[in-house]
Formats: C-alpha cells, structure tokens, sequence
C-alpha cells in the first residue's frame, strides 16, 4: 500500500516537472509544408523538450478561422502576404515574421520524357490540359501565370487550363493522368533531393517572384516559450537541412 | 454586387442541376422501379450501392471519379474507346459525376412512392386491359407524382450544393466547371467575403425556396 | 364447349392449393369457404393475378393457361371487382369507367358506358374523385368499371365483405340486377351463407386449399355430410314461383317442385321467380298433422337421411318434399322420441322462410 502511493507520488512529481519545462505550441501549417514538417516537429521536441502540436490546411483557411478566434499560437503560411496581413491587422506579434521556407516551382508530367529539362514542352504546345493550381489563391498558380507570361506562351495555353484549388489537388489531376503535366511544388515529387516519378522540369528561380513562406507568432502565442524556441529552430541547421530534403531553399 | 463570372457561375450551375435532375429522372425510374418490386438477392447489395453517395465524403466519390474516367481508369478508356474523349474538366464530365453523386436522392423518393403505392393499382389496370407499360404510364406515374416532385426538388436541390466531386473533377474552368459552390469556396480562399457573402446568401435563399415549393406543394411529404 | 375448366396445384409457405374444376358457364357460382381456405386464391388464379407454373385454365372454350403458356391478365376477357373496389383514386369516377373501355376494341364492347352506369346506379357520382364516394358507392363504381371492359366472365373477390350491413343491402338489389340481366358467368368469392344463398346457383365450397363440395346450390346445400358446417346458417334454399297473392293478410304462396309455402308478400307479381331460403333451425318434425298452431306451413316430407351436427346434443335431417330437398335441425333425443328412420313419413313444420331474392 505505501508503495503504491510512494510510487503515484513520484509519478505526479514526474509529470510535474515535465510540465514545468517544456510548453505546448499549437501550430498552422500551410498544406504544401505537410512532409517535411513533423520530421522538424520530431527533431524540435527532441532537442528542447517543447512540443508542437500541428495542424495543416489552406493558408486562406486558416486566415478565416484565425481572424474568428482560433486558439492557433503560429502560422506557417504558404506565403508571405497572410501573415503580413495579420500583423498589419494586428492578430500577430509585430516583428515575430520570418521566411522559413522558399518553394521551387515545378513542371511536372506523370509521363516519363513528356517534360524536357528545359521546359521547351510548353512552347510545343504538344499536351491537352495544364493543371496548375488557381493563381487568385496559391502562389505557386501565381508564380506559374508568371513563368508563362515570361515565357511568351501564356495565350497559347490559357485554354488548356484546370485549376486545382489548391496544389495538392493540383498534383492529384497530374498524377491520375488526368492532366498530361502541370506546375507543382518540387516538394512534392521530390524524394531526398531527387525527382521520384515521371518527368520534370525545375522551373528557374529568376522566372518567377520567390515564393516565400513566412511564418508568424500569433496574439495567442505571446509570452509562450515554445513558440519562440520554434521559430528559432526553424531557422536552425537542423531545421534547414530538412527542409532542403523536401526541395524548399531558405 | 455580383460580377459576371459570378452570374456565369450561377447560370451553369442552374444548366448542370437542371439536365442532371432531367437525366436523374430518366435513369432513377428504372432502378426505384426495380428496387422496390423485386423479392430478388440483390436488392440488399444494389440499393446499398445507390445509397453509397449519402455516406461517402463527396471528395472520396470525387476522387473515385477522377481517378475512374482518367486515361487508365476503366471509364477514361470506355470514353475513349468510344471516341468521346476524357470527362474530367468537361461538363459532361461533371454531369455524370453529378448523376451519381445526386442519384439517392432521386432514386429514394421515387421507390418509396413506388413501393407506398403496392401491387393493387396495378392490378385493377390489369384486369381493364392495360398492359404494364400502359399501367406503368396511366396509373404508376400519376400515382407516384408527389414522389416525383420530391425527387426532382432534392435532385436538383442537392446537385446545386455539390461542391466536392466538382471540385475534384471540374478543374474550375469557367462557363464549363466553375459552379457557383466553387465561386464562393475561391472567394473565401481570396479572402474577398463580400462576393462570397452574395453568392452564400443567393444559396441559402434558394435552399430554402425550394424547400418551401416542397413542403407546400407537396401534402404527402407535409404529413410525413 | 362453354363453362369453365380450371387445374392449379400451388405450394407456399404453410399453404398448399389443389384444385380440378368444372365450372358451369352460366350463372353465379359461388367460391365458398372460411378465411385461408384458398377461394381467393383461386380466383386470382383464375384472373392471371397469381401464377401456378403447370396450371391449366380453360374458359368458355380458349385456353388460358397451358403448359408453359399464359396468358397475362390484361390479355384476358374478364371484369374483376375487388374486395375494396380499389378504384384508381387520381382520377373521377366517369374517368375510372373509361380507363378500361377505351382499351377494350370496339368490335368486341356489348357494354356501353350508359350500359353500366344505369345498371349499378351511378349516374350521379360521375364527376366525384373515389375519396368522396361512400364504401357502398365505391364497390358499385368497381362492379360497373369491370362490366364497362365488356367481360365474358366476371370474378368478384368478396365485393361486400368491407362492407356493414345497410352498404349490403345497398348493393345486393345491384348484384341480383348483374345476374339477371348478364348471360355471363360470375365467379362469387364469399364467406358469408346469406350472400351465397341469395346469389349463386352454383357452390364450390373449399376448405384447406381443396374443394370439398361442388354443385347446384340448392342439392350442395342440403348435403349434411360437409366438413365445414354452417352452424346457425344451415339450410336449403330453393327456386320458386309466386302462385298467388292473398292481399287481406299481405301474403303470398310461393312454389317449388314438389310443395308451396305461404310467405310475407315481397311485392312480387304472380308468376315471378324469387329465391326462398329454409334454414335448418326453423324446421320441426311431426309424426301428425297438428291443428291449433301459429305455424303456417305444414309439408308432408320423407325423411331421407339423418346425421350428427356439430354440437353432441342435436342431429340434422335431411327431407325429401316432393323432390326438393329440406334440412331440419332437432335433438337427438326428439329424434329418439320420435324414431326417426330413413324412409319415414313425416310433416315438416317451418317457422320461417325467407324470401332471398
């Protein structure tokens, strides 16, 4: 009997002091960012104790439901507008943004040797429908009608357009074939730095506006320790080579 | 308030609902017939099949679908082989998605009317010397009529509030896929809440007019 | 060859039908019988509405069932009256009447529309929706619906059984009409011995899914030895002839062969055919003619057989008045008592006889 309670009450001072020094972070994590990061959450919790509990979604989503009193403490956005956006609007702490990631842009085909290296494909016109996610929504859409409007071939293909909603859906029309090839995040098909599948073209950085993801601490974070400890890592060595596994630069 | 693309979007969206609930009809008297006459083993299995829509998440069907009518999936190549092309991204694309998505909600009215009806109408025609065409026209239709209004109002009702499959399948091409449920998702995601809000509340006004048409007109479906 | 030839042999769960008929192509018959004992369904058998795979059906000299051959319902000549009517209630009574005219080829319609109307009286009801009609109003719309198709036989399934006692007397006067004026056969399903002894000139009576009696109605019904006793309605009913008319006491003498009773005067003139129905408990025995008693009709009668009734205390005599037959209901003891034997003379004394049609 007195064991049982000796060994509740070590128990209790355990869970305790556990408590005591590490802290919770409730993070939003843009869709496209879903691979690399609960490997960085792991490596995060590993190294300083704190955990990040994650949730992933449109950054568009999240805005809406942050704006509507969602308990998110951090935002990991698909771009660098939104938490631009709830800083100015005051729903983020003034100073906490960072661009954690920079995504490359892709032209991807399921098909083996449909793409080019070059991207001569889009000139050629040789295919019936370019998927490409919807550029009044994701920035990678945007950054696409960019490269083809540099290109010079943005009249060509405008009606062989589908737009997935978001680049997840984007990928699903190229990767079922529905779609012959379309502009994906690298992240995406890339597997430890290498393209896994089909035939890709890594669009050139000079072709489009970078597309930055920032992350910002929101209203809800302040004064919480994780928060702060994991926009420090992410700008860390640890965190940094993760993300370049997954084909984002920083 | 609302601009063009907008009105664009409601006009399709009124063309897609109106020749899915047409074909609906069409396609969901057969089967609500066959389900609710048959004394045969696989009426369990098919009615479970056509009541699978109720149940699945619209972007499982839609994927389902994408994945079906693809270029390898069994219905791309029957389309193709048939010299129709692929359905993704195409309006005929999304009314086939449609019909199969909304067909519950047309086949279920119909075969409780059907089975509420029983076999004694028919009989009497029998006996005055109409065939089962002729009975299934003069006595079965007008018979099942507020089945039908039922059907035609929830099919219709229920392929204008689609938003998953299409958004799956559609690729958002205007005049050709972008229905208005797609409108309001896109402007909500572009953070522009004011055209949203028109769209949303032109959707629920509509919902709830056509609910209205259905619980007035029809004095079956007030009592049950 | 007329009439009607019909062999089913049917098995469902907890009921087995078996049946080899002869029916008569004239007249009423009556398919007579308890609840489940099968005469529905042999009479949707009949009308195509059931399916006996090996059947065969025969009626007024065209096959209708044959071996692997069947001829649907909506093929088949015939006017079917439902136990509800079962009227198509989306459309008006006018409409209901049309529905099967119309697919009935000119040529071949003996029955016009006013035809049918004017027999069963519907003329004011035309423009009503069923819904709005009475349940006696209804079955007649029903039976006037089925003549308008121009039958060459009608089946009724228990046309009045939904019916209460006043809607009965509503219809029966219509019913009597149907078998007077058509020279087709009608098949009558019912369970009730009034219906049956006021209408039909023939009875099969079924019990268990079999036929246990078949055969003029007035013999059928005097037989003692049926398995499904009729209890309080047993008795005889017989074809008679108004011979005169006695205005002082409103009565009339009604004959039939072999003897005449007096009954209360129906109105009816000398010289028509009414139905007159004796049942067993209103019929006493006498060795002698007795004087000094209120009853009426006194007949001398052989007895021709006796046997037991269903209750220990009482047996049933079968009579022979001339030719026609009577059943008399008495105790075993009177019977006793008065050494009752085959062959015996006796005088039938008949309380009451009622006047059926």
């Amino acid at each position: 009997m007195l064991r049982i309670t000796q060994l509740t009450m070590a128990l209790l001072v355990l869970l305790g002091s556990q408590s005591a020094l590490a802290d919770e972070v409730q993070v939003a994590v843009a869709a496209n960012f879903t691979a690399p990061m609960p490997r960085i959450a792991a490596e995060f919790e590993k190294d300083t104790g704190h955990k990040a509990i994650l949730a992933f979604g449109a950054t568009g989503k999240f805005y809406a439901q942050i704006k509507n009193g969602a308990p998110f403490q951090m935002l990991l956005a698909a771009d660098d507008e939104t938490p631009a956006k709830l800083e100015k609007e005051g729903l983020a702490l003034a100073g906490s943004r960072f661009t954690y990631a920079i995504g490359r842009l892709v032209l991807w085909s399921a098909t083996p040797g449909l793409v080019d290296d070059k991207g001569d494909v889009l000139k050629k016109g040789d295919f019936s429908k370019l998927a490409l996610a919807n550029p009044k929504l994701a920035p990678y859409g945007a950054a696409a009608v960019e490269v083809l409007t540099k290109l010079g071939v943005l009249g060509a293909v405008q009606p062989k357009f589908v737009q997935g909603e978001n680049i997840a859906q984007t990928w699903q029309f190229i990767g079922t074939g529905n779609a012959d090839l379309g502009f994906i995040a690298l992240s995406q098909v890339s597997k430890d730095g290498k393209i896994s599948s089909g035939s890709a073209w890594v669009v050139p950085g000079h072709l489009h506006t970078p597309i930055r993801q920032d992350a910002v601490i929101l209203n809800n974070g302040k004064g919480n320790p994780a928060a702060e400890a994991l926009a420090k890592y992410l700008k860390g060595d640890k965190a940094r080579a993760i993300i370049k596994a997954y084909g984002y630069e920083y | 308030m609302l601009e063009s693309t907008d009105l664009a979007a409601v006009w399709l969206t009124l063309k897609l609902a109106g020749v899915t609930t047409s074909l609906l009809l069409v396609l969901g008297t057969p089967i609500a017939w066959w389900l609710a006459r048959t004394r045969s083993w696989w009426k369990g299995p098919v009615g479970a099949l056509v009541a699978l829509p109720i149940v699945l998440p619209p972007t499982v069907i839609g994927f389902y679908l994408l994945v079906a009518l693809g270029p390898n999936g069994p219905g791309g190549q029957l389309t193709q082989a048939l010299g129709l092309g692929l359905l993704p991204f195409t309006f005929a694309g999304l009314v086939v998605a449609s019909v199969f998505y909304s067909l519950p909600f047309v086949v279920q009215p119909l075969q409780n009317a059907f089975e509420a009806m029983g076999d004694k109408p028919l009989e009497a025609a029998a006996t005055l010397r109409a065939s089962p065409l002729d009975a299934f026209f003069s006595v079965v239709l007008p018979l099942a009529r507020p089945g039908y209004l039922t059907a035609t109002v929830l099919g219709f009702a229920h392929t204008v509030g689609e938003f998953g499959v299409v958004l799956m399948i559609g690729g958002n091409i205007p005049n050709e896929t972008r229905v208005v449920s797609v409108q309001i998702y896109d402007h909500v995601e572009a953070m522009e809440y004011a055209q949203a809000h028109g769209l949303a509340a032109g959707m629920v006004v509509f919902s709830f007019l056509v609910l209205l048409v259905l619980y007035t007109l029809n004095p079956t479906g007030r009592r049950k | 060859m007329t009439g009607i030839q019909a062999r089913f042999h049917l098995v469902r769960s907890g009921f087995s039908l078996d049946v080899d008929l002869e029916l008569p192509g004239r007249g009423v018959t009556a398919l007579f019988g308890a609840s489940g004992s099968g005469k529905t369904t042999l009479l949707r058998l009949i009308a195509g509405l059931e399916r006996a795979p090996g059947g065969q059906l025969r009626v007024n000299g065209d096959t209708w069932q044959s071996g692997g051959d069947f001829l649907p319902t909506h093929r088949r000549p015939l006017g079917y009256v439902f136990q509800e009517a079962n009227l198509f209630p989306h459309l008006t009574v006018r409409r209901n009447l049309q529905f099967g005219l119309k697919r009935v080829a000119a040529p071949t319609r003996r029955v016009s529309l006013d035809q049918a109307i004017e027999l069963l009286g519907i003329g004011h009801l035309l423009e009503r929706k069923p819904d709005r009609l009475s349940g006696g109003e209804r079955q007649r719309v029903g039976m006037a619906r089925a003549l308008a198709v121009s039958p060459r036989i009608l089946l009724m399934d228990e046309p009045l059984s939904a019916l209460d006692l006043a809607r009965k007397q509503e219809i029966l006067p219509y019913l009597e009409r149907l078998h007077d004026e058509l020279d087709i056969p009608i098949l009558y399903v019912s369970h009730a011995p009034d219906e049956v002894a006021r209408l039909a000139d023939h009875i099969v009576v079924m019990d268990a899914g079999r036929v246990v009696a078949a055969g003029p109605i007035t013999d059928t019904l005097a037989r003692l030895d049926l398995p499904i006793r009729l209890g309080e309605d047993a008795g005889v009913v017989l074809d008679a002839v108004v011979e005169e008319r006695d205005p002082a006491w409103h009565l009339a003498r009604v004959a039939f062969p072999g003897g005449s009773v007096w009954v209360r005067d129906g109105g009816h003139a000398v010289g028509h055919h009414v139905r007159v129905r004796i049942l067993a408990r209103d019929v006493s025995l006498a060795l002698t003619r007795h004087s000094g008693t209120s009853i009426l009709n006194t007949l001398p009668a052989a007895v021709a057989e006796i046997a037991d009734d269903a209750h220990p205390a009482l047996a049933l005599v079968r009579l022979n008045v001339g030719g026609s037959p009577l059943v008399a209901r008495l105790t075993r003891r009177s019977a006793q008592t008065l050494a009752l034997a085959p062959g015996q003379l006796v005088y039938a004394q008949i309380k009451a006889v009622a006047l059926v049609g």
